[in-house]
């Protein structure tokens, strides 16, 4: 009798569990995943005569889901445009999507499992600097071609002794320009007094923010105050309490835009009126607008850009995906051209020979016409936006 | 035959715990310091960070308080405790965003007056997540932690680590609550107020505060509220109802107890679903201060009032209070004055001190073993 009662106490729980499932939570993060999910399992571990394998490494779950899910977007639009054209240098694409959540040892696992198994020798990811550093690492030992879409931080092209990793490239601008952008906004705005938070352990958000320091000084402003915090920190009353007594006019929070909610939620509680302004981080469907409503950030693009190129993609990607791409979107969907560009240049599925054609392309891309400096850095601008009633506008534009 | 580690010193220094003594004058004086400069330089900013303490201690607390009850009954840490918190704030995150329970009695009654209304939606929130979360810990106990009894008690220790890692990734899977960090929806709006020597008003937009005011929401009121509320409530179960003297008692003697008539059963699940039902509450109270909710929310926060709940005494109620209202003020205030980064290696570290002094916590009773 009472192990019924148990039991059915249990099925009870597991249904109450599955009945929570979040189908009306803002993502629906699993359509996409899922969509790629068969076609990496009927990856066998030899490639099919006339196809060749790209891997697509993204944030899927984790912190920064949506940052994943427009990634992987704008990755499948070109490879679906590209097979629709008749495959690259006459082979099929197959695209393979694993999820990286945006950290090193999910994304190492991931690369290792690509590369090992599945043979691949195109990587495009990953999104966030933490992961793409070490997957760089990896990519270039193996001889595999990457390019990051978004891995802003200078150092995911660059060895250890300042050389560059002669397989890895990126689609977006580095951290010491979009600091410098933030930092020349916000001193061109007026403001002299600017506090800085930034996350230690996260590469992008300590790249950016101490450029940001440094060319704030060097713009005439002055730091009153430089804070760090965890990645798993929630409360952030303590350090906000002291942007609030040390008078700053801007509080700089690079960071992605999970943290920017809880920030800012707490911020507006506790009466900050410093303008918060942050970089390309910020630019999710999941930022809290009502938060950081008036509020500035650096980006790679604007979809109220009147260039054709951008008008064409904004619309095709909102016909296919049904939403406005994000910067996200965009550079993977660059990233992507670029990558298939250079194979097609080259002909043949050969990676040496497609990192030397892509150090030397030339592509009209949706966020700028791309070059590689001697870094394999595109030489782009950058876009101030601004968040105002719950829509994101375009400010300004900042080229370097 | 002489042992060779028998030096008469070193035996004095371990017996007269000096060590420990040293470390807390030292560490005592530089904490007392560090006070007396941040108020007499800036009192008011010296106060909004005690109050920014209170609120983390707060919450802290309540589940501090779990903690302390299942261990004081089952002598059992129980590592699960951190994740019910997080079903609770989950639970709710459903309630409202889904169900618009918060706006229940709003729907029902439009004309009443809108504060009341908020008020009951949210306790009605909170009821709710409480609920579910006994019902959980309830289950929990029948199925992992009953039948291991008898068993060697780190059987059952490792059990509850292992419930803790269940509840962890089985609410991470897609048709949970999902691996992402989802944005919880309050059931209230915030509103702020501020009160100093300039005077005491409300946040509204052109309204310019004056200096030396403390800010404080509507959020710490509730948690302060909600969480002084809960532990009278409790209290009074404990001290002054028969389901309380039958804890105390199977606390105090489990044997004897049962001896006395006391279905000692019943009374260990009643005791893990009380505790469970206030980290539910916790578990909401916390997602209302830091809106983001996401499967290892539970983690930190329940290592925390785990450590809170040791410094205060593990197995006294009111020590898990005061561990966790220290734990919240020492964590804000080595924030604010000594280092943010170290803030969490400081509120720790003062586990180990106090340990080291008086091992049985500040309000602890002797215990003879402890897992």
């Amino acid at each position: 009798m009472k192990k019924n009662v148990l039991l059915s106490l249990v099925i009870l729980f597991a249904l109450a569990l599955a009945a929570c499932a979040p189908a009306a939570a803002p993502a629906e993060e699993a359509a996409p995943a899922e969509e790629a999910a068969p076609a990496e399992e009927a990856a066998p571990a030899e490639e099919a005569a006339g196809s060749i394998k790209i891997a697509n490494l993204s944030p899927l779950s984790g912190p920064v889901p949506t940052f994943g899910e427009s990634t992987t977007n704008g990755f499948m639009m070109a490879v679906d445009e590209w097979n629709a054209k008749g495959g690259v240098a006459g082979m099929t694409i197959e695209p393979i999507v694993e999820d990286s959540q945006c950290t090193a040892d999910p994304a190492v696992n991931a690369a290792n499992k690509v590369i090992d198994q599945d043979g691949v020798h195109y990587i495009v990811g990953e999104v966030c600097s933490s992961a793409s550093i070490p997957v760089s690492e990896i990519a270039e030992a193996a001889g595999v071609v990457q390019i990051s879409p978004t891995s802003t931080n200078a150092t995911v092209t660059l060895n250890l002794d300042g050389s560059t990793k002669e397989y890895v490239f990126r689609a977006c601008f580095i951290d010491p320009f979009q600091g410098l952008v933030m930092a020349k906004f916000a001193t061109d705005q007026g403001y002299k007094k600017a506090f800085v938070m930034l996350d230690q352990g996260n590469d992008y958000v300590r790249g950016l923010a101490e450029v940001f320091a440094e060319k704030f000084v060097e713009y005439g402003g002055e730091i009153v105050g430089q804070e760090t915090y965890t990645g798993t920190d929630t409360d952030f009353s303590a350090i906000l309490t002291k942007v609030k007594d040390s008078g700053a006019e801007v509080l700089y929070l690079p960071d992605y835009y999970n943290v920017v909610n809880l920030v800012a939620a707490q911020a507006k509680q506790l009466g900050v009126t410093a303008a918060m302004m942050g970089g390309d981080g910020w630019d999710s469907a999941d930022l809290d607008t009502a938060a950081v409503d008036g509020y500035y950030f650096s980006n790679h693009y604007s979809p109220q850009d009147t260039r054709q190129i951008v008008v064409d993609f904004v619309a095709a990607y909102t016909e296919k995906f049904g939403a406005t791409p994000d910067a996200l979107a965009t550079l993977a969907y660059d990233a992507t051209n670029l990558l298939l560009a250079s194979i097609e240049s080259v002909g043949a599925d050969d990676p040496a020979a497609v990192a030397a054609a892509m150090a030397g392309i030339s592509y009209d891309a949706v966020s700028g016409t791309v070059t590689f400096d001697a870094q394999h850095n595109p030489v782009k601008s950058a876009v101030v936006l601004q968040v105002k009633d719950g829509a994101v506008n375009f400010v300004a534009s900042v080229a370097p | 035959m002489e042992r060779k580690n028998q030096n008469p010193v070193m035996q004095w220094i371990v017996k007269s715990k000096i060590l420990g003594i040293l470390f807390f004058i030292v560490i005592g004086a530089f904490v007392i310091l560090k006070i007396g400069e941040a108020l007499t330089s800036n009192p008011s900013l010296f106060l909004q960070q005690v109050v920014n303490g209170l609120q983390l201690g707060f919450v802290y607390a309540l589940i501090a308080l779990g903690y302390t009850m299942i261990y004081g009954i089952v002598r059992l840490i129980n590592f699960a405790h951190g994740d019910v918190f997080m079903v609770g704030a989950f639970t709710s995150f459903f309630t409202i965003s889904r169900f618009n329970l918060h706006l229940w009695f709003q729907n029902i009654f439009p004309s009443f007056p809108a504060l009341s209304a908020q008020v009951i939606g949210t306790v009605t929130v909170v009821l709710a997540s409480m609920a579910v979360c006994a019902l959980l810990a309830f289950t929990i106990e029948k199925i992992a932690y009953k039948p291991l009894r008898e068993a060697p008690r780190i059987s059952a220790l490792i059990t509850a680590i292992g419930i803790s890692f269940f509840l962890e990734y089985f609410g991470a899977l897609n048709f949970v609550f999902t691996p992402n960090y989802i944005t919880y929806k309050r059931p209230f709006e915030v509103r702020s107020w501020f009160i100093g020597p300039g005077g005491f008003g409300t946040f509204e937009t052109g309204v310019t505060i004056p200096d030396n005011s403390i800010i404080f929401s509507n959020i710490f009121l509730i948690i302060v509220l909600a969480s002084i509320f809960l532990l009278l409530v409790l209290q009074y179960i404990v001290k002054r109802t028969k389901i309380g003297k039958a804890m105390r008692a199977v606390a105090f003697d489990k044997p004897t107890a049962r001896l006395m008539g006391i279905n000692s059963d019943a009374v260990i699940s009643i005791t893990f679903a009380l505790g469970a039902a206030l980290a539910g509450a916790a578990g909401v109270l916390y997602s209302i201060a830091y809106p983001q909710v996401y499967f290892t929310m539970g983690i930190t926060p329940g290592m925390k009032a785990f450590v809170a709940a040791v410094v205060g005494g593990i197995g006294s109620i009111p020590g898990a209070f005061l561990g966790a209202l220290i734990m919240g003020q020492a964590e804000t205030l080595s924030a604010a004055y000594i280092s943010t980064p170290m803030r969490d290696a400081i509120a720790f570290s003062l586990l180990i001190i106090v340990l080291l002094i008086r091992p049985k916590g500040i309000m602890g009773e002797i215990a003879s073993e402890k897992v």
